[in-house]
């Protein structure tokens, strides 16, 4: 029952929050229902967690043979708890935003988590099309209606992309619907179906490159920058903290057990890819001047590395690519949140008109450093756990891509520090001169998101047993 | 007669109606060599069924096959009929309004 | 008692959490006695350790599971023993005097400032006792990313300064550089090994191919490299002289850049199954060794002369470590630490009469103005330029000795370093305090000693810098070499080579004579005529420090961003995204092409109708003829 109520709860409240009119209609109400979320999947994951409470299964479809069946594992608890933990931290960090029509925005965010929440559990193959949907189209309105200036473009591009990733990935669902003996969309079915060579690597194609977008990684990842810099500053964190996940998440339940063939047989030109476009987008990252874009390259730097790992096929690599999906949710957001406090107050995201920042708000300072090294894996950093367990992984299985891919580490310590100089150091300039130190709000963000980098990083075990049996699952079709 | 003198006549007036649509601007002339080309069809539906007929007739005289083709050509001139009186009259419309039976003219209509 | 190691680096956390949350509320004194008292409290117990393990030995005390995957097992655990406890000891020993010396030398700063410093201070000390106290690789690693994150934080403390800052940068990206070496070695280990514990490791290395052996030593001493200031990752030590010159002493000096050092020491099971990587750290550390004294020749900044001088000090660490000589590059760790400290802190004192002053061909003459920090300094002096009996002799002898044994081109290029190193400190000393004073008069009228929480570190480091060497005092000088027998039970002696008495007798003559002439020269040269002048020639090469940042700017700096613009702009912009947005404009272009189609003119459409038909009709009767053909064409 408790993953129904994970997407029942954001559902409802959000269908309601479409009526709620007023300057700030929704806020209040959407903070209080991602609360109560929270706390659902808190009791759900930690308390109420025999299997009869995380499974459901109703008849949906009868027709096609579809049915709603929600069941959470290792890697669904992670994912969300995720997006349970995510969303009272944006909407209580950009509460001090103000959109027009709020209460439609709103509905959209919780929808949105409505949508992600059902992809992270759904065992029904076409249940999780269905969710991967509802989760992407709030967001094309999302970012068409509050976006920025080149917000229209953008979006046309973003949903251009996704949605030929969408209708690949429908091709081949339905494709693994025919083969199936009892014509079903259940995972189960789907995990049991005996492949050819040659099937499995076409249809792999398919779906892979509607994950490999939504992921995004190289080269499909022209959408990203463009849209985490055009997208209200929520929009962009539910963005890169969680929909980015559910590409990872995708290649590891609906791709990598159902095509075991030809997850081997691409690995290595896929991974090879993948470090390129760690390499590519760290690179590019150095030379941004704007800190949406910034961390829109890092964050695709960051991804790279975990689909490589995923695709490294070893235990070590994909507990570690399971950890860093959490962390990294948790590492991004904050950043974004940052960035959001600076452009919300000084009204520039741009390096060369800021400086000296952290004379005017030092705490935003320290907080900012904080999210800065967690983002470049600081030992004792909740990311150091996930990347030390990736690079082992893929070390593994390539010597000399690891090697190259590890050159990211550097770069990242360069477009980070850049990042922190140019932000805080140095003396004031006229854009910073008149700075404040953020709010409560905020800072109430942020120190939750620090604690939970820093306990993370101390103390990853649980984290860490926590996927153990999806690791595992996976593993053993390999 | 061999069926491939029908055949080429009605090749040839098929061939004719056509190019004359392509090239005739006048509405009327276009009207006429459409009934050309519907005169071609009907002189093969006649002819084949008349040969197809006359090959059942030989072995059973109470064979009906082929009969249908000439059916066919009943209707074909009746809808023809029809066809002419409405186009006609919307000829004599056009001609009334714009003094001019030029279908090149006409395609201001599309705006 | 090794129960109560966890007490070690916990003081100081809970120094950097006081301080660092409380530093606008608390008062400066109550930071520098919550600072100081912390590394203090510290500094006890490491002593109930050192004792503990020198009658107990040592031990490993295990806490939790940091990482557990089924394949290998990373536990949070200390490791006790005779290496860690010497280097606890050091470390919050000189650790405590700086943070004492701090007190007084960051007097002027804001409160709020004043924390921070004290808080960073603090969680560089924590750092770097987990780095030392760890019992496998991946502590290690943590500790070693952690005093890389404090030094960056610490150079570029104060930030309003642009150059500072670019300085925090670049250590902090040049220590990455041997980060990823250093990881890399431990993915081997872990690949080869299944584990990362020092007691496993080490156990199991003989079974590691040679191969393997060489590379992950290799790759270690990359690590080492970068933190540790080598060739050809030295160049970001002497521009950290932008932080405080406490942090400079504490950091920069007596123990970050000697976890190198410690860590390849720690190793040593590891490297004695590598020649191949001992070779390559001789040489490495040689080369460093030499280089960096050329440039201390030139150097007029009081803080890069010693920069210099602790790049070329660590240089003969690697060298001693190279051939074998653990004991020997410890001891120089210990003594270089004393030393170095106190130098450093001199310096501080000095450029604390001299308001900020760095530049030595400003000063002269402040023997008589600051008498405890001139004694002092020359004692350091001495020590450093290896003259008996202080302690620099003592190490810098041992690791000259087992050069020699190892080749006598080795001993050779170590002597002419050590005539170097005892020639530029002297015309430091010379420039700094002899001859006349050529500052301002303002300076000149402000010149004052500086007060007893400065000096009291000074001279208990002096007293150290003089009698540190009697724990290390060799056979052949009637000695017990009591740290020798110390760490033995750590460090492999399998590869020290013995050389015959006369001639150990003979080398320690000839590096000692050298020396001396070398002060001799250096003093006479510089005391009554100090060269104010800016260098010309090969002078300037060496002064523009043989212009490796330049190098280093065109081979890489400039290179990297030059590719980064290329992807950016070329690559990104009209590459891939011109890819996507290519297909959108082709759909928009033939879709508007395609409209013109739409003429009107009934005709036309007729026209393509009845060709179309005609189409349809030639497939229909002559479609193998047209696969024929399609068939031959391709």
């Amino acid at each position: 029952m408790v993953p129904v109520l994970l997407i029942l709860l954001p559902l409802i409240t959000g269908l309601v929050s479409f009526f709620m009119k007023g300057e700030n209609g929704g806020k209040a109400w959407a903070l209080a229902s991602s609360i109560l979320t929270l706390l659902v999947a808190l009791g759900g994951i930690f308390l109420y967690n025999q299997p009869a409470h995380l499974t459901y299964d109703t008849s949906w479809l009868t027709s096609v043979g579809s049915r709603f069946s929600v069941g959470m594992d290792g890697m669904g608890k992670m994912l969300c708890l995720l997006t349970a933990v995510s969303f009272p931290i944006i909407f209580l960090a950009t509460s001090k935003n103000n959109y027009k029509d709020s209460g439609s925005f709103y509905a959209l965010m919780l929808l949105t988590q409505a949508g992600l929440t059902g992809v992270f559990v759904a065992t029904d193959c076409l249940l999780f099309y269905f969710f991967w949907e509802l989760a992407l189209i709030p967001v094309y309105f999302l970012c068409s209606k509050w976006g920025g200036e080149k917000r229209i473009a953008v979006t046309f591009k973003f949903f251009i992309y996704t949605f030929i990733g969408s209708l690949l990935m429908l091709v081949g669902i339905l494709y693994l619907y025919f083969q199936t003996p009892a014509h079903s969309f259940a995972i189960k079915d789907f995990y049991a179906l005996q492949l050819s060579s040659e099937q499995q690597n076409c249809i792999f194609w398919l779906m892979f490159i509607a994950f490999a977008i939504k992921m995004p990684i190289f080269p499909f990842h022209t959408w990203q920058p463009d849209a985490y810099e055009q997208s209200p500053t929520a929009t962009t964190m539910v963005l890169s903290g969680i929909m980015v996940k559910m590409g990872i998440f995708a290649v590891v339940r609906w791709l990598v057990p159902i095509f075991p063939e030809a997850t081997k047989y691409y690995s290595h030109f896929i991974v090879v890819l993948s470090v390129i476009g760690m390499i590519y987008a760290s690179l590019i990252a150095i030379k941004q001047d704007d800190i949406k874009r910034l961390i829109a390259y890092s964050s695709i730097a960051h991804i790279g590395l975990m689909a490589a790992a995923i695709f490294a096929g070893n235990a070590i690599g994909l507990k570690g690519v399971m950890v860093q999906m959490f962390n990294h949710g948790i590492n991004v957001i904050g950043l974004w949140i940052v960035a959001n406090a600076i452009e919300q107050q000084l009204g520039t995201r741009k390096f060369s008109e800021l400086g000296g920042l952290a004379q005017k708000a030092p705490t935003l300072a320290i907080l900012l450093v904080i999210m800065a090294f967690a983002n470049i894996a600081l030992p004792l950093t909740n990311a150091f756990v996930g990347e030390f367990l990736m690079f082992n992984g893929l070390f593994q299985f390539n010597v000399y891509v690891t090697a190259v891919a590890g050159i990211s580490i550097i770069l990242g310590a360069v477009y980070t520090l850049n990042m922190v100089q140019k932000i805080f150091y140095g003396n004031t300039v006229i854009a910073t001169e008149n700075a404040k130190e953020i709010s409560g709000n905020v800072q109430l963000a942020l120190v939750v998101l620090t604690v939970m980098i820093i306990v993370l990083g101390v103390y990853p075990q649980p984290l860490i047993n926590l996927t153990n049996d999806t690791v595992k699952a996976i593993i053993s079709v390999h | 007669m061999p069926i491939q003198y029908y055949i080429y006549l009605a090749l040839a007036l098929f061939s004719i109606g056509i190019i004359g649509v392509l090239v005739r601007r006048n509405a009327i002339i276009v009207f006429m060599c459409i009934e050309l080309m519907l005169n071609a069809v009907n002189l093969l539906l006649v002819a084949f069924s008349k040969m197809h007929h006359g090959v059942a007739y030989a072995t059973d005289k109470a064979s009906t096959v082929g009969i249908d083709g000439q059916l066919f050509v009943f209707f074909i001139m009746v809808v023809a009929a029809a066809e002419v009186s409405v186009g006609l009259a919307i000829i004599v419309m056009l001609y009334r309004n714009t003094h001019s039976v030029d279908v090149n003219f006409l395609n201001r209509l599309k705006n | 008692m090794s129960k109560l190691v966890y007490l070690v680096p916990l003081f100081p956390l809970i120094g950097f959490l006081i301080n660092g949350l409380g530093r606008k509320s608390l008062s400066k004194s109550l930071i520098g006695i919550i600072g100081s008292g912390a590394i203090l409290a510290s500094f006890v117990v490491s002593l109930v350790l050192f004792f503990d393990v020198k009658a107990h030995g040592g031990s490993v005390v295990s806490y939790f599971n940091f990482i557990d995957v089924e394949s290998f097992k990373i536990a949070f655990a200390f490791q006790v023993d005779q290496l860690s406890s010497l280097f606890l000891l050091i470390i919050t020993g000189i650790g405590f005097l700086i943070h004492l010396y701090s007190t007084s030398y960051m007097h002027e700063e804001e409160p709020q400032h004043f924390g921070r410093y004290f808080a960073y201070l603090n969680l560089f000390v924590f750092s770097m006792l987990l780095l030392v106290l760890g019992a496998n690789y991946v502590i290690m690693f943590i500790g070693w990313e952690g005093v890389g994150l404090c030094s960056y934080l610490l150079i570029g403390y104060w930030f309003k300064n642009e150059n500072y800052n670019y300085a925090a940068k670049k250590a902090f990206v040049m220590n990455r550089i041997g980060d990823l070496g250093f990881l890399l070695a431990v993915f081997w280990i872990i690949t080869r090994l299944g584990t990362t514990n020092y007691a496993d490791v080490f156990a199991n290395a003989a079974h590691l191919s040679k191969f393997d052996a060489t590379v992950i030593t290799t790759l270690l001493f990359v690590g080492a490299m970068g933190k540790s200031a080598q060739i050809p990752l030295y160049t970001w030590l002497p521009d950290a002289m932008a932080g405080p010159t406490p942090v400079s002493a504490l950091i920069h000096a007596a123990t970050m850049v000697t976890a190198g050092i410690y860590m390849i020491a720690r190793s040593n099971a590891l490297y004695s199954l590598a020649p191949f990587t001992q070779h390559l750290v001789a040489i490495i550390g040689l080369a460093t060794a030499l280089f960096a004294a050329t440039i201390a020749i030139k150097q007029n900044d009081i803080k890069k002369v010693l920069a210099y001088s602790t790049v070329s000090q660590l240089g003969y660490m690697f060298l001693g470590l190279g051939v074998g000589a653990y004991t020997g590059a410890v001891f120089h760790v210990m003594t270089h630490a004393f030393f170095k400290a106190l130098l450093f802190l001199g310096a501080g004192s000095v450029i604390h009469a001299m308001h900020h002053e760095q530049d030595i061909r400003m000063m002269g003459g402040l023997k008589k103005k600051l008498p405890i920090t001139h004694i002092t300094f020359l004692l350091g002096c001495l020590a450093i330029a290896g003259i008996p009996p202080f302690s620099g002799f003592f190490s810098k002898d041992e690791i000259l000795a087992a050069a020699y044994a190892e080749s006598p081109i080795y001993w050779g290029v170590g002597v002419v370093t050590a005539g170097l190193t005892a020639f530029y400190m002297f015309r430091l000393y010379a420039t700094t305090f002899l001859g006349q004073f050529r500052g301002t008069h303002e300076q000149e009228h402000h010149l004052h000693e500086s007060p007893s929480a400065m000096t009291i570190p000074l001279v208990v480091l002096a007293i150290l810098s003089v009698l540190g060497g009697m724990v290390g005092v060799p056979e052949i000088l009637g000695g017990h070499h009591e740290l020798h027998h110390f760490l033995s039970p750590i460090l492999t002696t399998e590869h020290e080579h013995h050389i015959e008495h006369n001639v150990e007798f003979g080398l320690m003559a000839a590096s000692v004579i050298l020396a001396a002439l070398a002060i001799a020269f250096a003093i006479g040269r510089y005391s009554k005529k100090p060269e104010l002048n800016d260098a010309n020639g090969f002078g300037k090469v060496l002064a523009n420090k043989w212009y490796i940042d330049e190098l280093y700017d065109a081979i890489v700096v400039r290179p990297l961003n030059a590719i980064a613009t290329f992807l950016k702009n070329i690559i990104e912009k009209s590459g891939i995204d011109g890819i996507v947005n290519g297909v959108g404009k082709l759909v928009n272009y033939s879709s508007r092409q395609l409209r013109l189609l739409q003429s009107g003119l009934v005709g036309n459409y007729i026209l393509i109708m009845v060709l179309g038909i005609v189409v349809f009709i030639l497939i229909w009767f002559y479609d193998t003829t047209i696969l024929r053909m399609i068939g031959k064409i391709f």
